[in-house]
């Protein structure tokens, strides 16, 4: 199928020459979704009539020479834990299952001002906690390389919809890795930028202090386009950065001079995959033979990232998701049987005689929230509240939470001494390729290990990026990571692109 | 006899700044709204949302941190207090917990003995307000009510160290508070409105000579022993804060003769005040809940504060109400109780004295005039002293007549009525009421119809007894009440010396 | 630190999670294991170093005090699961 073989950014251009309508491009698009999604099940909702209707109306002002934005008529899919007006975002979670948001996130805006046609909500692991996309509660995703196996998460519907050529573009979100890691296991391009680039204002927190926005394309060139097009200072986020945003478009396409690349003496140790670090330094000898120079650097703390990761996280999240607690919004268990149940407890202690049990009853409002939250929680996310509440409980702060960020700076400390001597660092994304469903179920420590190479940079806040970089023997795609200091956006995608326009593994797809 | 025990009272403060809208949101924080109509997906705290600080709120802490002398550290953040409760709809609070924004302040009072005390002020931060839970019980509601209008309003919370030694002390300190913050205008201090809410930790420090007698060991024990400290809640007046405190203080002092429980031997309980019956009441408290997993929130980032900000900021604050007493009494000679009775009517009222004293050139009579008869003025009609209708310079201008005689003092307060009730100016008033100074010519008829008439005081004066002319002076009001008595009597001396002199 | 499973009911109090005993099994399990990998942490010497809450780290972000327009009360009460059209109704809570 032609469409398959397209970037977003040859779309725009056809669009613009008007070889092809916005009408036409969001059916076809469409009528992928209705022949693949089936088996791949990327999209939670699919907004046909809403997608085309504004297709419509973006086809009629290019027709008339009306202003139009600069991703005019183009689909772009959207995970579900962005906030748009009107619509649903369920966050893959029982708990908001229902829940309608009276606002918009400000990169649901920008999307709609630069006329993007939002063409559905894609799957991820509950509240993006998990890096497989099964921690959904409402269905699992599967890879379009190989439907046996994980598409990655938590982005997993994102990354799957477009490798699967569903969505030219598609947005996620990545706390430790989710649009990385799913990029990788996908075979598609996939970006987090820089902590504070893109405003997180109506995208629903994991961690507020590693959350980012970022984009999906089969290109580089067309994540450049999509990251240029959502990010930019927010006064609604406090954490939003106040820099001005660059036409990474324009310059992705320029190579850079005299690239100085790094790899990381830590990153080819045990446990890493042989066709994985093949692959990644292959993909070093790409870069030399362009010209960059490579290095050999250190960055001696990485090793204590997943630990740091798993304290940081799961506290921040333990707090943003206090909230769900049956009130003002989202669901609530059933009152009657709630009360019943605690009336038989109520009854049963009293018989037995047990003053001590009948203190500590719940209240019917401690037991509303507790049956609420027991029933709208997936077990993942039960268990990093449990770990987070436990990491801040008196007695531990210290030992944990307040220990984590210490260990975080160093983490950061560590990038700011490595890029004094590099301009990018290139490193495996997972150490291995994608694996199968239902293979890590029951194992949470082993799920959490699978973050080891993508968790610093949230950490350190500094962007970081996932490339298609090489096929395993069994035909699973593999991908490479760079990483750029703060800001620095631009380089990073025009050091990916020079890769990209010199190998041919973001050609691949799926066939489905 | 000894005292039994000395009640030792520390408070804790929630002052509502008048920002017009809430710390975190637009909402506006207007008192009274139909319940619910002042929120929005952030103060509701919707999944997404974001907090983004009040940049007023802050300014108005910042003033009153150092208004009641508080250090302001460099670099302050907000954390989040976690608890779950339906009136909190994040169920955290942003607050702060480590790095508050500012810390070791005083506040001087002269307590109810008139000494002078020192309340140190532990801490000052800034926090978001709760909504609202009501429960009408007498109904038999099934369900409790949640208004969220008050959500996210910026809240001050000041901390004083135990420095208090009476109740009476505590409801001092808490007037002096309150006077502070209006005078520089940071709220509004409505109780009724929950603008101004406290709260008190109270324990009793037993003298050592009762517990030596108790224990009949008089060798040691030269230190007071603490009982526990209990936190009295729901106090809704300053009066409804003393009853509590005196009510508080027997009890815990009947609970020692009967338990002699000391500071550590049971937790902590925090009691409500019922104030029509006038008791408090322990609350059952959960233990878990004191676990507030206090960490820093991670949406909102840290402020820094500059000495150049911090001059500012106090240069704008004016004079207080304790230097602007000093100088009543220093540089205007005020009694110490007329400086006081002045300062605590505000800000309004004593600019209102300072233009009458400076316009009048006499403190002493401006005091006097304002804080008798403009004061009881203000209050019979109900009144400011915006609304009041002699100005500070009409009021001058009756000092003066007063002075140089053209007003006789027994009629300046008829003046005044009149300038008062008719709104004119003292000259109008003096009209009004018949007061027409009394010219030369006419107060010389009359002072020689007088003497012709008495010639027996002519003679008693002549021969040495000057006093006798005050008959004289007593006649001539009869004659015309607009007579200046010290004039008649200097006109007579000098027509009988004239006479005098003038016979062979 | 080792983790027992009283510590895991308190927890999940904390946290306003109900879990059944086989949930509260597993996840003293779990738990112990997770933390028990987090615990080298400890061996990371960190003296000195000030601890990072924010990855990039900004200061004096405030918005202006104007006032917008609130939301519409049906708006704003539309998600809730049970209200009475004028507020949030919650299961009875009396006394404090
Ligand atoms: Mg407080
Ligand atoms: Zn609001």
């Amino acid at each position: 199928m032609s469409l398959l073989q397209q970037t977003a950014s040859e779309h725009l251009r056809k669009l613009e020459s008007g070889e092809v309508t916005s009408v036409e491009l969001t059916e076809s698009f469409l009528r992928r979704i209705a022949d693949v999604d089936e088996r791949v099940g990327a999209f939670l909702r699919v907004e046909a009539d809403a997608a085309l209707k504004r297709a419509v109306e973006i086809d009629a002002r290019r027709a008339k020479g009306q202003p139009i934005g600069r991703l005019a008529g183009l689909p772009v899919a959207v995970k579900d834990n962005l906030c748009e007006r009107g619509h649903l975002t369920t966050c893959a979670s029982r708990i908001l299952a229902n829940f309608r948001a009276p606002y918009d996130a400000t990169v649901i805006a920008r999307l709609r001002a630069a006329d993007a046609v939002l063409i559905g909500r894609t799957n991820m692991d509950e509240f993006a906690m998990g890096g497989s996309t099964e921690n959904s509660a409402f269905q699992a995703t599967h890879n379009p390389w190989d439907l046996e196996r994980t598409p990655g998460g938590s982005s997993g519907g994102s990354a799957a919809a477009v490798a699967a050529g569903m969505t030219p573009l598609a947005l996620g979100s990545d706390t430790g890795g989710s649009i990385r890691q799913p990029a990788g296991l996908c075979g598609v391009v996939g970006m987090k930028p820089t902590y504070g680039r893109v405003s997180r204002f109506g995208l629903v927190a994991f961690a507020s202090s590693l959350d980012q926005v970022g984009p999906f394309g089969q290109s580089v060139e067309d994540v450049a386009l999509l990251l240029e097009t959502i990010a930019g200072h927010d006064p609604q986020d406090s954490t939003s950065l106040d820099a001005p945003v660059p036409r990474y478009s324009q310059t992705v396409n320029q190579p850079l001079k005299d690239l100085r690349i790094g790899w990381v003496r830590e990153h080819f140790g045990p446990g890493l995959d042989s066709e994985v670090e093949a692959a990644v330094r292959a993909a070093l000898d790409v870069y030399k033979s362009l010209g960059a120079t490579l290095h050999e650097i250190s960055l001696p703390h990485s090793k204590y990232a997943v630990a740091t990761y798993y304290v940081i996280a799961p506290s921040e999240a333990s707090s943003n998701l206090a909230r769900y607690d049956g009130v003002h919004y989202g669901y609530r268990t059933d009152e009657t049987q709630m009360l019943a149940e605690l009336e038989a407890e109520r009854k049963q202690l009293a018989g037995a005689g047990d003053r001590a049990g009948l203190e500590m009853l719940d209240s019917a409002l401690v037991r509303m929230y507790r049956r609420t939250r027991a029933e709208g929680f997936g077990p993942e996310v039960k268990r990093r509240i449990m770990l987070g509440t436990y990491a801040l409980s008196a007695g531990y702060y210290d030992a944990y939470y307040l220990k984590a960020l210490k260990v975080r700076r160093l983490i950061r400390q560590d990038f700011d001494r490595a890029f004094e001597k590099v301009d990018l660092i290139a490193g495996p994304i997972t150490a291995a390729p994608a694996f199968k469903l239902g293979e890590m179920a029951g194992d949470p420590l082993a799920m959490y290990l699978v973050d080891l190479y993508t968790v610093s940079a949230n950490l350190a806040g500094i962007p970081a990026l996932c490339l298609p970089a090489g096929h395993s023997k069994t035909g699973l795609p593999i991908g490479l990571q760079l990483q750029a200091p703060p800001l620095q956006e631009e380089r990073l995608l025009r050091g990916a692109r020079m890769y990209e326009q010199a190998t041919n593994w973001h050609k691949q797809r799926a066939n489905l | 006899m000894t005292e039994e025990f000395t009640t030792v009272i520390g408070l804790e403060v929630h002052v509502q700044l008048a920002t017009a809208s809430k710390l975190f949101c637009r909402c506006s924080t207007k008192f009274g709204a139909e319940p619910n109509t002042q929120t929005c997906p952030i103060c509701i705290g919707m999944p997404g949302t974001l907090p983004v600080m009040n940049r007023e709120a802050f300014r108005l802490a910042l003033k009153t941190a150092l208004a009641l002398n508080c250090e302001i550290p460099p670099f302050t953040k907000w954390d989040r207090k976690q608890y779950y409760y339906p009136d909190l709809p994040k169920n955290y609070q942003i607050s702060q917990y480590d790095l508050p924004m500012s810390h070791q302040g005083y506040l001087d009072i002269s307590n109810p003995q008139g000494e002078a005390r020192r309340v140190r002020i532990r801490r000052a931060h800034l926090e978001e307000d709760a909504g609202k839970m009501l429960h009408d019980e007498l109904a038999g509601k099934a369900d409790s009510f949640i208004d969220l209008n008050r959500t996210g309003t910026p809240l001050l919370e000041i901390v004083t160290e135990p420095d208090l030694r009476s109740p009476a002390e505590a409801k001092t300190f808490l007037t002096e508070l309150k006077l502070l913050l209006t005078y520089i205008a940071v709220s509004d201090c409505n109780m009724q409105e929950g603008s101004l809410r406290v709260d008190a930790n109270v324990n009793l420090h037993i003298t050592p000579q009762q517990n030596a007698l108790r224990t009949g060991h008089f060798s040691h024990q030269s230190e007071p022993l603490a009982t526990p400290i209990v936190e009295v809640k729901n106090m809704n007046s300053f009066r409804a804060v003393e009853r509590a405190l005196d009510y508080e203080a027997q009890r815990q002092w009947q609970v020692w003769q009967e338990t002699h429980q000391r500071l550590g031997d049971v937790p902590k309980q925090t009691r409500g005040w019922d104030d029509a019956a006038g008791v408090t009441r322990g609350q059952r408290s959960k233990e878990e809940s004191s676990d507030y997993r206090y960490f820093p929130d991670p949406d909102l980032v840290p402020v820094t504060v500059s000495p150049e900000e911090i001059s500012e900021l106090r240069a704008s604050l004016g004079e207080l109400p304790a230097v602007l007493r000093r100088r009543l009494e220093t540089d205007f000679g005020l009694t110490p109780y007329d400086a006081d009775v002045l300062v605590n009517q505000g800000r309004a009222v004593v600019g209102y004295f300072l233009e009458v004293a400076h316009q009048s050139g006499d403190a002493k009579a401006a005091a006097n005039w304002v804080t008798q008869d403009v004061l009881r003025a203000l209050k019979d009609r109900g009144i400011t002293i915006e609304q009041m209708p002699i100005s500070s310079g009409g009021l001058a201008d009756l000092i003066q007549k007063l002075k140089s005689g053209e007003i006789p003092s027994p009629r300046a307060r008829e003046v005044f009525q009149a300038m008062l009730d008719e709104r004119v100016d003292a000259a109008a008033a003096m009209k009004s009421i018949g007061i027409a100074a009394v010219d030369e010519s006419e107060l010389n008829v009359l002072c020689e119809k007088l003497l012709a008439a008495n010639p027996k005081t002519i003679a008693d004066v002549l021969s040495g007894k000057t006093q006798a002319i005050g008959a004289l002076i007593g006649q001539a009001k009869k004659l015309n009440p607009n007579v200046d008595p010290s004039r008649v009597r200097e006109l007579c001396l000098q027509l009988i010396q004239a006479q005098a002199g003038g016979t062979p | 630190m080792s983790i027992s499973r009283t510590d895991i009911e308190k927890v999940a109090l904390l946290g306003r999670l109900r879990l059944t005993e086989a949930e509260l099994d597993t996840m003293t399990d779990q738990l112990a294991q997770i933390v028990g990998y987090v615990d080298q942490l400890a061996e990371v010497n960190t003296g000195g170093v000030e601890p990072m809450a924010h990855a990039i780290e900004l200061a004096n972000v405030f918005k202006d005090d104007e006032v917008a327009p609130s939301l519409p009360r049906e708006e704003a009460l539309a998600t809730a699961p049970h209200h009475d059209g004028r507020g949030y109704l919650v299961p009875a809570v009396l006394g404090d």
